[in-house]
């Protein structure tokens, strides 16, 4: 059942051969039995999803249910969702509440997907590896001793072990994309502005992103059909034309052009990851594709431009939870400086401290030009080269990681070389661009994801891509062989 | 040599629209705490701000209104800085690009002309309260105020003393009110003013400013430079120096004190705000603007003095409000006498709106009416002081001038034979007076009006009994 298709589930639902009470409880029970290992949700709602699942089968029953009505799904712990705790994997909002929907939540409620809990991530989406949560790490379903990525690394590890058919995620550096490459699982970040922010708890605004992660690129084009929307209350949220992700899905790939920048295989690679990633490109290429040389030779900078700008916003951001309204609020505080500083040193964790520190420096008087704008400037060149390269290529393909995932505690105390590990995801967060991992193998029994990096607004040509990529392997079909049911082919 | 004064403001005036400029929530005054307040203006987590396109409007409508130069594009900003009545840790406000660019408002001091220059003006939110009473040593917030749209209108130090900061103050309070994008009640904090001042010898560089910050009366204002400018001088002149800060002005004592210095200023931190898009405004959208725009105070005020023949001070008075000059357009258009208009309009109807204390769109007595009673004094119905009698019982709400004069029987008496035999009766009446009038004593001649007018309970036409006191008396 966990193994099966978003596709497949809704058949299942719509002929009525299951309920979506059945489904809940089929997946609330593995997540009883297999998340205390795993940790990948910080809230399971099992309450809310029964609910929810008999008001699908209700609809169900009337026979004018949406294709997705009745299929269950768990949100990253960074949507405000009614009435259920909302911690952004923080201190700083362990009592927190929300009390109202983000617009993604309301989407997918309309639809009466039945939610099975909030699941785990980096302390407000800071991080590669899931790790930094305050509700402990999130492992790796195919190596109980990697980290799943991050920072939407419970997302990844629950739809790779078979907890849930799709979560929701993130990805302001990558964090969308490289959990899903560490846990082998399909994810795509769409173009920015495309799924609204209104309710995501801000790490970095112009950055972040939402999108949907589930096991191939046909279930990912089924959740962007209904998470794709134009929000009023996001004015960054874009007006885009109203399009079919499934439709094109089947379309031959005979004749696209594939843009391999020799950037994107230099020094940091893992040989090993290479081998995988031009072996997915083969395959492709089989298929009739075309090999195009392109090249992005600012890519370099990006990582250092990111780590500027993204916690600049982040520190400006990140002000509100100052323990007066909500949150965490220290014991006895003396006076308000008191409340304002111990509020938040005992309730934000040392990395989201870090990053604050460093965005708060870059924006300060007489670092402002040298850092914030230097870094803007960087951003434009970044994006430049991605405009310059889609003149000659419709997809760019590479890594989606320097390696595959990296234990747990490896590379907490280095922050540095944690940050290398986006530098092939963070240049398409400055371009805003829509991105895609797709699991394209194995480098030591831990998967390793295919990166498809596409021009605006082109979700639909990505999806594709992925799609006749996964007709012809069976990565992403792949589940962990200690997790009960799972099959290695 | 004596100083100079020099003087630049920063006024914050509140803009009248019905919701936040980043939020749906009431800008209604006087509301229970945090009750006009919504997520957004909690700053919960997750929530954005979407731009009141409103306030773009009104502060388009105040750059027409000073000839400024309105940029295509402006960006929000966050101005960083801690405090319990700003949720989100910051501020949105516009910082490099501001929305209003270079523009001047001409004022008036002792009859002399002086442009002042408007550097900028910018849209922001204002923050919430903080509630020191009642709360036993710990501090409520009030978060109603939070997110309210704010203009803020920044002058060139262009001004020389208080009257010329107080005159420019006006300018604008009365523009803002005349264009509509303000409701200027400075009680209830819709229009701010902070004053900067310095003070230096003639032809020198500008000396070291304070800034006076949100004083809510123009009277405060006065006070407040009044005490700032002797303060710099005593320094100045015992050899100490100005220390760049903030001063407040603490209308209670009349003395301003220390909030804080320069170096204890804060870093903001200023960016552009990730959350909100650069605002771009068209030429179309300049236009349409203009096309709700009233005529201007100044042009209004010129053209009351062309058209109708009123001084500069009637013309002043009757375009104080765009209320005032249309009751004004309505009296004239109904045919009534332009400079007999403006008199009733700055006089009686003027004194009886201040008694009880009513503003002139709440005037029981409307343009048309008191036209009415204008025209019976131009077409001598009545004489001036009966329209006195008859302006007092319109105000009761006894009716059209007309019927009052009716009802009372107030008409002038014309009738030449009538009137004469007034006057007559009178000069039998004080034999003695007559007597002493043609011995030389001319000014009893106001004494036998009088008379004359007392006995016709004010209704004999004045002309016509001065013209048959002089045939008879001579």
């Amino acid at each position: 059942m966990h193994n099966l298709s978003i596709k497949e589930l809704s058949a299942l639902l719509q002929s009525k051969k299951i309920s979506s009470v059945e489904l809940t409880r089929y997946f609330l029970d593995r997540i009883q039995k297999l998340d205390a290992e795993l940790n990948s949700f910080v809230t399971i709602t099992p309450e809310l999803a029964l609910q929810m699942a008999e008001v699908a089968d209700a609809k169900l029953a009337a026979g004018n249910a949406h294709p997705l009505t009745g299929i269950p799904m768990a949100h990253k712990d960074i949507f405000c969702t009614d009435g259920v705790k909302t911690s952004c994997g923080s201190k700083m909002l362990d009592n927190f509440i929300a009390p109202y929907d983000a617009h993604v939540v309301t989407q997918l409620k309309a639809l009466d997907m039945p939610i099975l809990g909030k699941t785990n991530m980096d302390e407000f989406a800071m991080g590669s590896s899931t790790e930094s949560s305050y509700y402990g790490a999130t492992k790796n379903p195919w190596d109980l001793k990697a980290v799943p990525g991050g920072s939407s690394g419970g997302s990844a590890a629950a739809v790779a072990a078979g907890l849930v058919p799709f979560a929701s995620g993130t990805d302001t550096g990558g964090s969308i994309r490289q959990p899903a490459s560490f846990c082998g699982i399909s994810g795509i970040k769409p173009t920015y502005g495309a799924i609204s922010r209104f309710g995501m708890i801000s790490y970095a605004s112009s950055f972040d992103q939402g999108g949907p992660m589930a096991r191939s690129a046909e279930d990912n084009a089924w959740l962007l059909n209904a998470m794709v929307d134009f929000d009023e209350r996001d004015s960054t949220s874009l007006k885009m034309d109203k399009v079919d992700y499934t439709a094109s899905l089947n379309d031959a790939i005979k004749g696209l052009r594939i843009g391999v920048p020799a950037e994107y295989f230099g020094e940091g690679l893992d040989p090993e990851v290479a081998k995988v990633i031009k072996q997915a490109i083969a395959e492709l290429e089989k298929q009739g594709a075309e090999l195009v040389e392109v090249h992005l030779p600012n890519q370099h900078l990006a990582v250092s431009a990111y780590y500027v700008l993204a916690p600049a916003e982040a520190s400006s951001n990140l002000s509100r939870f100052d323990g007066v309204r909500y949150g965490y609020r220290c014991e006895n505080p003396q006076d308000l400086n008191d409340l304002y500083t111990r509020s938040r040193a005992e309730g934000f964790g040392a990395e989201v401290k870090r990053r604050i520190m460093v965005g708060a420096y870059a924006l300060s008087a007489g670092y402002y030009d040298a850092y914030y704008l230097k870094a803007q400037k960087v951003r434009r060149l970044v994006r430049d080269d991605f405009t310059k390269a889609f003149e000659s290529c419709d997809v760019i393909l590479g890594p989606v990681a320097p390696t595959p995932a990296f234990n747990l505690g490896e590379k907490t105390d280095d922050p540095v070389s944690m940050y290398l590990a986006d530098l092939y995801t963070i240049p398409v967060n400055l371009a805003g661009l829509p991105a895609m991992s797709v699991p394209a193998g194995f480098v030591n029994e831990r998967p390793v994801g295919l990166h498809l990096v596409g021009p605006y607004f082109s979700e639909a040509k990505i999806l594709n891509v992925a799609h006749q990529y996964q007709q012809v392997t069976d990565w992403h079909k792949q589940t962990p062989e200690w997790i009960e049911g799972g099959r290695q082919a | 040599m004596s100083w100079e004064t020099v003087i630049g403001l920063e006024i914050h005036a509140q803009l009248a629209t019905k919701s936040k400029i980043f939020s749906g929530a009431s800008t209604a005054y006087g509301a229970e705490p945090n009750t006009q307040a919504c997520a957004v203006d909690l700053a919960l987590p997750g929530v954005l701000p979407v731009l009141n396109k409103k306030t773009v409007e009104m502060a388009i409508a105040f750059g027409l209104s000073v000839g400024a130069e309105l940029p295509k594009k402006s960006v929000f900003a966050r101005k960083n800085y801690f405090y319990p009545d700003s949720p989100k840790g910051y501020q949105i406000s516009q910082f490099e690009l501001p929305v209003v660019s270079k523009g001047a408002i001409d004022i008036q001091v002792n009859g002399e002309a002086k442009r002042i220059g408007i550097t900028r003006a910018h849209l922001e939110e204002d923050a919430g309260k903080s509630l020191h009473e009642d709360f036993h040593g710990m501090t409520g917030i009030d978060l109603n105020r939070s997110g309210t749209p704010l203009l803020e209108i920044v002058s060139e130090p262009d001004m020389r003393s208080a009257e010329e900061a107080i005159a420019y103050a006006k300018a604008i309070h009365e523009l803002v009110q005349f264009i509509g994008i303000c409701d200027g009640n400075m009680q209830e904090g819709s229009f701010r003013v902070d004053v900067n001042i310095s003070i230096r010898k003639p032809g020198e560089p500008f000396g070291t400013r304070t800034e006076l910050k949100n004083i809510n009366s123009f009277r405060f204002i006065e006070k407040a430079i009044a005490y700032e400018l002797d303060r710099h001088i005593d320094i100045l002149e015992s050899g100490g120096k100005i220390v760049q800060e903030t001063r407040l002005y603490d209308a209670d004592r009349d003395e301003t004190r220390s909030m804080r210095a320069k170096e204890e200023a804060n870093d903001y931190r200023y960016f552009p705000d990730p959350d909100l898009l650069p605002v771009i405004i068209t030429e179309a959208d300049i236009e349409a603007v203009r096309q709700t725009l009233p005529e201007l105070p100044a042009q209004l005020r010129a053209r009351f003095v062309e058209q109708y023949g009123l001084s500069d001070y009637d013309a002043h008075q009757l375009t104080a409000s765009r209320a005032t000059a249309a009751y004004y357009e309505v009296m004239v258009k109904q045919g009534a006498d332009a400079k007999l208009c403006a008199n009733w309009m700055t006089g009686d109807l003027s004194k009886a709106l201040n008694r009880d204390n009513l503003s002139i769109a709440d005037s029981p007595v409307k343009a048309e009416a008191l036209s009415g009673l204008v025209k019976r004094i131009m077409d001598n119905t009545i004489s001036g002081k009966i329209a006195k009698q008859v302006f007092d019982a319109m105000w009761q709400g006894e009716g059209s001038a007309d019927e009052i004069i009716e009802k009372h029987g107030l008409k002038q008496i014309t009738d030449s034979g009538a009137i004469e035999k007034i006057v007559d009766d009178v000069l039998a009446a004080n034999a003695g007076q007559v007597e002493a009038y043609k011995n030389g004593q001319e000014k009893l001649f106001g004494f036998f009006v009088g008379q004359v007018m007392k006995l016709s309970k004010g209704q004999a036409n004045p002309a016509q009994v001065n013209e048959l006191l002089k045939a008879k008396l001579s």
